[in-house]
């Protein structure tokens, strides 16, 4: 197996006045690259806290975090930052878009922090709408989209500047049965027709079920992985 | 610069706040244009006022007048240079608001004592042939398009003539005149003192003040004592002062206006550091779930930081330009009133500069809050 991302002996500890609650207790996963993963587990197990540690959003109190090779828990905080912008797509339950930015400025976004010009970047912002079906609505701004449609654009900003990895905090958990499929086809097409390597944490099994592989998390532990049929 | 449509957009974000946050700022720097620009004009008498000249008035009060024949015993002091002298005429075309500094006096010994003052020589011939002539200041000039030629009435609040007992008088314009290094002085007109002379109804063969010109500006103080010397126990004692400590006489009759106007903006723009601070600070309160989007995507604390400093710098240099402006603008028409044709650029770079500090000061607080913001707890909030 060829994995882009590689924990090993994982723990996650948050100190709260004079206690300190451990949520992870010795986490240790591969991802494949070009894998697509569905991280399920009741609520408060740990998914969010786990996939913040794969993400670069934060860091483990013990144990390593590699992704495509290189460690990220040795990371400073700028360096961090700059990795996450490299390599890492990030997709929210309540899509966390910019609400005053057009959509087309949203998708922008992550590519100011490159070197592009104005004219390149519009024109992959465009790109990525295109990618998830909203080229037609790139001057809306949020609140003129429906739930659905601002997760595409959510999407396509996670997309736009091409990250080695694409990580989803319940991405459906905010949309009806019907529209939460589109997005999950979408996220299908995308890990199955461009390539892309997702994690995505899930309460849905339905949701899951999209994924190629499932994994299990109970009370900070990994209790087993499933792999699609 | 790639960061401007993001810092425009959120700037906007809720438009009437930031409007009212505009506008207050907008009018405190309209405010402090103004105030200002009074202030400095009041103030550019007593600036530009010359060490080597003397002003001398009746010791009783500044509108007591003063006889002529006083003038050759001034003449005589060893230590005088030039001498001459001039009468308040208050001076208002057609409407009362129309004031014009215009005095009679005798242009030569004028020219002599007060070298700031610039006409050509034919236009100093021409007035001396014309009984009736007057020279215009170029700002008056400018101001009512007086042209060489033109016969312009001139109502005096003082003076009636004899001949018909009226106050309305009439002038024939010979020439202009400037002032160098202070345009300013030019808001008025200089005119025959003997035409005014025989024509006035009353006090005939007086005048209002004398001005002193010394040979040796360390020596003013001993020639002005030996002058108000010359003149003690007699009908008509003088007091005689510089130039500099005239105007700052002059200016006390208004109270204290640089204290009065330092209170104010002082007032004004406290609160307003209080009212833009606040709302700053809540426009990022607001925002911390998108700020950690921003961290999430890649931006740095530093990025972070620039942007809501951008944010508050970009809010107060707007404003304060606006209201600048708006100041520089509106001053023209009330600065006619005071002897100042515009607002001294010191003024403004004053204002751009309070504008920086105003930003920093409460642009800086929620700049630093924001760039420390914890990306993992703001997104779980
Ligand atoms: N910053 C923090 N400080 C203290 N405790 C925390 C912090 N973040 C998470 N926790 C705790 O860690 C545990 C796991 O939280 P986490 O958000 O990872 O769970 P989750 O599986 O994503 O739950 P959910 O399905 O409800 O989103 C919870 O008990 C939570 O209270
Ligand atoms: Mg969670």
């Amino acid at each position: 197996m060829n994995a882009i991302v590689t924990l090993s002996g994982v723990t996650k500890r948050y100190t709260r006045g004079k206690q300190t609650v451990e949520v992870l207790h010795g986490i240790d996963l591969e991802i494949a690259q070009g894998d697509f993963v569905a991280l399920m587990g009741p609520s408060g197990s740990g998914k969010t806290t786990l996939l913040n540690l794969i993400g670069g959003l934060d860091q483990p109190s013990t144990g390593s975090v590699a992704v495509a090779g290189e460690r990220i828990d040795t990371l400073s905080g700028s360096k961090l930052a700059k990795w996450r912008a490299r390599h890492i797509g990030f997709v929210f339950q309540f899509y966390n878009l910019m609400p005053m930015l057009t959509a087309q400025r949203n998708v922008e976004l992550p590519l100011l922090l490159t070197s592009l010009s104005a004219a390149q970047r519009k024109k992959n912002a465009e790109a990525a709408l295109a990618v998830v079906g909203l080229a037609d609505r790139s001057k809306h701004k949020p609140n003129e989209l429906s739930g659905g449609q601002a997760q595409r654009v959510a999407i396509a900003r996670a997309l736009v500047a091409d990250p080695t990895l694409l990580v989803c905090d319940e991405p459906t958990g905010d949309l009806d049965r019907n529209t939460a499929d589109e997005i999950l086809h979408l996220l299908q097409t995308l890990n199955r027709e461009h390539g892309k390597t997702i994690v995505m944490v899930t309460h849905d099994p339905k949701a899951a079920e999209f994924a190629s592989h499932q994994m299990h998390l109970d009370k900070g532990l990994l209790v087993g992985t499933t792999v699609a049929a | 610069m790639k960061f401007f449509p993001l810092l425009w957009a959120t700037l906007w974000r809720k438009k009437i706040r930031t409007i009212f946050t505009l506008m207050s700022i907008m009018i405190a720097f309209l405010l402090f244009g103004m105030l200002q620009g009074v202030n400095a004009a009041f103030h550019s008498g007593v600036d530009n006022a010359n060490v080597n000249r003397l002003i001398v008035s009746s010791r009783i009060s500044l509108t007591e007048a003063l006889p002529l024949s006083q003038m050759q015993q001034m003449d005589a002091l060893p230590g005088v240079a030039h001498v001459t002298y001039a009468v308040w005429f208050d001076a208002r075309y057609q409407e009362q608001k129309n004031f014009l500094f215009a005095v009679p006096t005798d242009i030569d010994r004028y020219l002599a004592t007060i070298p700031e003052v610039k006409v050509a020589p034919d236009q100093v011939e021409a007035l001396k042939r014309t009984r009736s002539g007057i020279l215009i200041g170029t700002v008056a000039a400018k101001k009512y398009g007086w042209k060489i030629g033109d016969r312009v009435p001139l109502h005096s609040n003082i003076w009636t003539r004899k001949a018909d007992g009226q106050s309305d008088w009439a002038f024939d314009v010979v020439g202009f005149y400037d002032f160098t290094g202070d345009p300013s002085q030019t808001d008025g007109a200089i005119f025959n003192y003997s035409y005014f002379d025989e024509a006035r109804a009353f006090r005939n063969g007086t005048i209002g003040w004398w001005i002193v010109s010394v040979k040796d500006p360390n020596q003013s103080a001993a020639v002005a004592q030996a002058i108000d010397k010359l003149f003690e126990n007699s009908s008509d004692e003088t007091k005689s002062q510089s130039e500099k400590e005239f105007a700052q006489g002059f200016m006390k009759q208004f109270g204290d206006i640089n204290f009065i106007v330092t209170a104010i903006l002082g007032a004004v723009f406290f609160t307003l550091l209080f009212l833009t601070g606040n709302t700053m600070m809540q426009s990022v309160r607001e925002r911390v779930p998108e700020m950690a989007v921003l961290k999430t995507l890649g931006f740095s604390d530093g990025q972070v930081l620039t942007l809501v400093f951008a944010e508050s710098l970009l809010l107060c240099l707007l404003a304060a330009a606006l209201g600048l402006l708006l100041a520089q603008m509106i001053f023209p028409l009330i600065a006619g009133k005071i002897g100042a044709a515009s607002l001294p650029l010191q003024v403004l770079a004053t204002g751009g500069l309070i504008a920086v500090v105003l930003a920093v000061l409460t642009g800086l607080p929620p700049a630093l809050s924001a760039s420390r913001l914890n990306i993992v707890d703001a997104l779980r909030s």
